[in-house]
């Protein structure tokens, strides 16, 4: 599903990305994690197309399409979601509006008749079980004044509504308690399908013993330096990153 | 998003096209261009109004005429424009039927001008619900509704048939609110004026429909000066709208028009504009200027009047609908959105005067700048000493698209009663990159994004809209805003 061969990207003439080969198919998680600096929001922002970074090279194939080639929105219309570490506020724009508007952007963009306001209500409600979310926060503009807690979780609803092909969740068990992080989990889980693939950016192991992953990456120095079973985060929770980044500098570029 | 990109999608969203800009084929009665006493008197006799009418236009004739020698237009609001020729005006253009008694008799041009508009004057076509009194050019063409409101002794017509029917009522408010000295614009609009709505809410009445004029200019070369005044007697309530269209001509028009409003005891009038004039052309050249005064008197103990304002239209703005609050416990609300776009200009906000004990009001601005647009808020908060525990709360919020174009509040507070609480809030944001790179990643356009965030900022005010009117308040700001989008 998707193909990342030699990725290069950075910021304004500094190199983050320094070589990234990964390939994700369809019914898989990929957990990408890695000391902070090492790139991984990077990787994320620069996969759902955010015009503050530059790719220098190499090429990301999606389904076989050049992925690079595409504008963001025609990005998340073709299926890719990016749940975002910082979720950004919207002021006067309710939640509800604004997640009928994206839902009616991708049906379009699939062919599919628009959803009315009875039928988009009926489907919000459904998913909003499954993140256990308070239907109150519908009529809320987007993310304003929410906790942090809350912002992950109105993602991950985001998520459930929009149905991706291909999930990337940058850092979404940050900031979270026990609870959320459990609920918003099992939210994750239930939405994982024989059809799509998640890719969950982390710092931490602990979103790791919720949602159990196929690969682990770990990201260093802009490059995977290791990649692994799950077995692999238990290392790294064990033994730190330390020891993987010395393992980085010795690896030819 | 690089800025540029950002940019881009603003300026694609403020490059739309103004739909309203054709011109009808009616043939008009018009005055030749300038102004002196003869044609003052000349206006007068076509309408064969009584003599109070003619000598109070002659008065404001003389004292417009010393201000123009004296000063000349005001300047001190933030607009530039050319200094405006009065000599080459048309100040009367009237289409050449006379008023129709009946609207089957009404133009078919005329009728079918308003149908484009979306506004049929055909009773059976309207949404039930709203009046309409159409004014063409300075003449108001048709009014429906009008025996369903007679049963309830409303009285709604154009201004010329009020003088008509009734004079009495003309005679005691006109000018009791804006006299013809109160400022240049509204001096000239005294002497000239053609027509406007006239509409009158009798004791205990709660108006059953909306109330509408539809202002639409036509012929080239003519100002249009109408003139609006609503009396809202004891405990009556009534709701109005004025919406307003213009064709695209390259030169620039005059517009002066001025709205009285007369709130008695407990009576409240909801005044809502959507004023889309042609705006001119993307370089600035064309466009109305539009210097209008309205203005309303809280008259008695609770009476209230709510301005809500939608300006997307026009080359020039200047306007600042106010409310004289004298009569204890009178509320006062002003409810604005003023979006410049291209090379527009506004200097718009409002006027909240207490004179009365426990009086309050509410300012609610929101101004959009975009393109080159220049957007200024200028208000005046004024509690005079009887005003024991006014209160006032005023928030203007100004958002800017892109990099060229400018916003500005002018706040004027003047208390002079210490029980006065005063509070005034205000904000400049811009639709930053990440917004957009959010809505983008869930599939929205730039520019669709850009429309939810600006209706979004402007949702307080909408809200105070009735609902046919906050749909196509909605509707217009994103075409008004198209080409403009970052």
């Amino acid at each position: 599903m998707l193909s990342i061969r030699k990725l290069h990207a950075g910021v304004a003439g500094k190199e983050i990305l320094r070589g990234i080969d990964l390939e994700v198919r369809a019914g898989e998680v990929h957990a990408v994690m890695g000391p902070n600096g090492s790139g991984k929001s990077t990787l994320a922002q620069v996969l759902a197309g955010h015009p503050g970074f530059v790719v220098t090279s190499g090429e990301v194939l999606y389904d076989g399409r050049d992925l690079l080639e595409l504008p963001p929105e025609e990005r998340a219309r073709a299926g890719l979601f990016l749940a975002f570490q910082y979720p950004v506020e919207i002021p006067g724009v309710p939640t509800a509006e604004f997640l009928k508007a994206a839902v009616n952007a991708v049906r379009e963009h699939r062919g599919l008749e628009e959803l009315d306001a009875m039928e988009f209500l009926t489907l919000l409600k459904e998913r909003m079980k499954l993140v256990d979310m308070d239907p109150a926060f519908m009529s809320r503009p987007v993310n304003e004044g929410f906790s942090g807690g809350e912002k992950k979780r109105n993602e991950i609803l985001q998520m459930a509504v929009l149905e991706p092909r291909l999930a990337i969740l940058d850092e979404t068990d940050s900031g979270l308690d026990i609870d959320a992080l459990r609920t918003v989990a099992d939210g994750i889980n239930r939405l994982r399908r024989p059809d799509n693939a998640i890719v969950l950016v982390t710092h931490y192991q602990r979103l790791l013993e919720y949602i159990t992953p196929d690969r682990v990456h770990v990201l260093s120095g802009g490059r995977i330096v290791k990649s692994g079973d799950r077995t692999l985060a238990h290392e790294l929770e064990a033994r730190g990153y330390e020891w993987l980044e010395t393992a980085a500098e010795a690896t030819p570029r | 998003m690089s800025g540029s990109g950002n940019q881009k999608i603003i300026e694609e969203f403020a490059n739309r096209a103004y739909p309203y800009g054709f011109v009808s084929a009616v043939e008009s009665d018009s005055t030749p261009p300038g102004l002196d006493e003869d044609i003052v008197r000349t206006i007068s006799a076509k309408k064969s109004e009584p003599k109070f009418m003619l000598d109070w236009r002659l008065r404001a004739y003389r004292h417009w005429r010393t201000l123009e020698r004296a000063a000349g237009e005001p300047r001190w609001a933030n607009l530039r424009y050319p200094a405006i020729d009065y000599d080459r005006i048309v100040y009367y253009s009237a289409p050449k039927q006379k008023v129709a008694a009946r609207l089957e008799d009404v133009d078919p041009e005329i009728l079918r001008t308003f149908e484009k508009l979306g506004i049929p004057l055909d009773e059976r076509k309207r949404l039930s619900g709203v009046a309409v009194d159409a004014v063409f050019d300075s003449v108001s063409v048709g009014t429906t509704f009008k025996e369903k409101l007679g049963e309830l002794g409303i009285i709604f017509c154009s201004f010329s048939e009020a003088v008509q029917a009734h004079p009495a009522l003309v005679e005691r408010h006109l000018g009791s609110v804006v006299p013809y000295t109160d400022n240049f614009y509204a001096s000239l609009n005294s002497a000239v004026f053609s027509d406007g709505s006239f509409c009158y809410v009798p004791r205990g009445v709660r108006c059953p429909m909306e109330l509408s004029t539809y202002f639409r200019i036509n012929s080239a070369g003519s100002g249009q000066f109408e003139r609006t005044l609503i009396v809202a007697e004891e405990g009556s309530y009534v709701s109005y709208l004025e919406g307003c269209t213009a064709p695209m001509r390259d030169e620039n028009q005059l517009h002066a028009a001025v709205v009285e409003l007369v709130a008695a005891e407990g009576a409240h009038i909801k005044y809502s504009t959507v004023q889309n004039w042609y705006a001119g052309d993307r370089e600035g050249k064309g466009g109305i200027f539009n210097f209008v005064t309205k203005r309303g008197k809280c008259a008695g103990a609770r009476s209230r009047i709510s301005w809500t304002q939608v300006e997307t239209g026009s080359a020039i703005t200047w306007k600042y609908p106010s409310v004289i609050l004298q009569g204890d416990e009178s509320v006062g609300e002003f409810y604005s959105v003023a979006l410049t776009n291209h090379h527009q200009q506004a200097d718009t906000g409002t006027k909240m005067i207490h004179l009365g004990k426990n009086t309050r009001s509410t300012i609610l601005s929101k101004g959009i700048s975009a393109g080159h647009g220049s957007n200024t808020y200028r208000g005046l908060v004024k509690v005079l000493p009887r005003a024991a525990n006014a209160r006032n709360y005023t928030q203007c919020d100004s958002m800017l698209l892109g990099s060229q174009c400018a916003a500005h509040t002018f706040p004027y507070i003047e208390v002079a009663n210490r029980s006065a609480v005063v509070e005034h809030e205000a904000s400049t944001r811009k639709i930053s990159d990440e917004q957009l790179f959010y809505c983008k990643q869930r599939g929205l356009s730039g520019e669709n994004a850009v429309s939810m965030i600006v209706n979004g900022f402007c949702k307080e005010i909408f809200r105070n809209l009735p609902m046919e009117f906050a749909v196509e308040a909605s509707r217009l700001l994103s075409v008004s805003l198209e080409g403009s989008v970052g």
